[in-house]
């Protein structure tokens, strides 16, 4: 199929694109809740949909052959691992760095008592 | 090439078989014509550039101890002297979703040999993606003038949101802007008739870069502007 070129009704891109006018509509509406892990939650949600139906229909992944879909959507799971790893990072720094504001800048007699060490 | 007869035994394989035949046989692994194959996998590198930005920017925002501008102030708009948050960013993202139908529409009408109104359509999608540049031109001019939006430091918070800011949507206005100019050329090669004897794959993969496009606005219209 994937020779003669992909050719599909024109009926499901109508459907498809009427369906990414809703999850738009709805992902732009989570802007008015409260910041809490249900709008992060439904901002995420809405967003895979979208993805999801825009690689599926509108670039014909869900028609091509294993080969080229795994070749394609395969590699950037190696992204979630960075994603983790970066998530975990952020918040060390945000701790490390909140520990660091919240000390008194004028020196405490014992840094004071360091100092005067590291003179002699 | 890509028409390469089909082994007799193929039709018997289903699921994992199917790829290990595909990868392992002496001959061309994808069975679509090369420019879709390049097409992806230039996309493929792209996600992971966008990724990149897009994993930098999560995480100076989740190690910055300043409070965050607030997106959906920053990107209100006033219609008639009320402010509708987030308003401008709606209307970008329904401009690109409807670009991206269009540009669905002219692929099929490509491989029915439709030269007029797969032309038609994808001028219109380029006129859309013109447009969605335009509307970011005036967002960037609103923060830069109204907001005092700069790439070390703002005056709403948190100096890391307009590296951030600039980097990510500048990088994907760039890749609009360059969809633009790819699309109308090829539109242009539609209409002349220099596709008739090759056949219209270069109309769908003209539309992969476009949906692509379309794809990582999804995701920065979620982490960046609804976060």
């Amino acid at each position: 199929m994937a020779a003669e070129g992909q050719q599909h009704p024109l009926k499901i891109y109508f459907v498809i694109w009427g369906l990414l006018f809703v999850f738009s509509a709805a992902s732009y509406f989570t802007d008015f809740l409260p910041h809490n892990a249900f709008r992060q939650g439904l901002i995420l949600l809405f967003m895979i949909l979208k993805a999801g139906f825009i690689v599926a229909i509108f670039m014909h992944m869900a028609w091509e052959r294993r080969a080229l879909i795994y070749a394609i959507l395969g590699p950037p799971i190696v992204l979630l691992v960075l994603i983790g790893l970066m998530a975990v990072e952020g918040d060390y720094t945000e701790l490390k760095r909140l520990d660091f504001f919240s000390k008194p800048i004028v020196p405490t007699r014992q840094d004071a008592g360091h100092e005067a060490e590291a003179a002699h | 090439m890509a028409q390469e007869a089909v082994s007799a035994g193929d039709a018997q394989q289903a699921g994992w078989e199917t790829i290990v035949t595909d990868w392992s046989s002496d001959k061309q692994t994808f069975r679509v014509p090369w420019g879709k194959a390049m097409m992806w996998i230039f996309l493929l590198s792209d996600t992971f550039i966008f990724t990149c930005f897009l994993t930098g920017y999560m995480n100076v925002r989740m190690s910055t101890t300043v409070p965050w501008p607030n997106p959906s102030e920053v990107f209100g708009l006033d219609v008639f002297g009320v402010s509708v948050p987030l308003l401008l960013i709606g209307i970008m993202t329904f401009d690109l979703i409807t670009s991206s139908g269009t540009m669905a529409l002219a692929v099929n009408f490509g491989y029915r040999r439709d030269r007029g109104r797969t032309a038609a359509l994808m001028f219109l999608t380029a006129g859309f993606g013109a447009l969605f540049v335009g509307m970011q031109a005036f967002e960037w001019t609103e923060l830069i003038l109204k907001w005092g939006i700069r790439p070390w430091g703002n005056p709403l918070g948190a100096s890391q949101f307009g590296a951030c800011f600039f980097m990510i949507t500048g990088f994907h206005g760039l890749h609009v802007s360059a969809g633009v100019v790819y699309l109308s050329i090829v539109a242009m090669k539609v209409l002349r008739g220099d596709y008739e004897k090759k056949g219209y794959e270069i109309v769908e993969i003209a539309g992969l870069y476009w949906h692509f496009v379309d794809l990582v606005w999804v995701f920065i219209f979620a982490v960046f502007y609804l976060w």
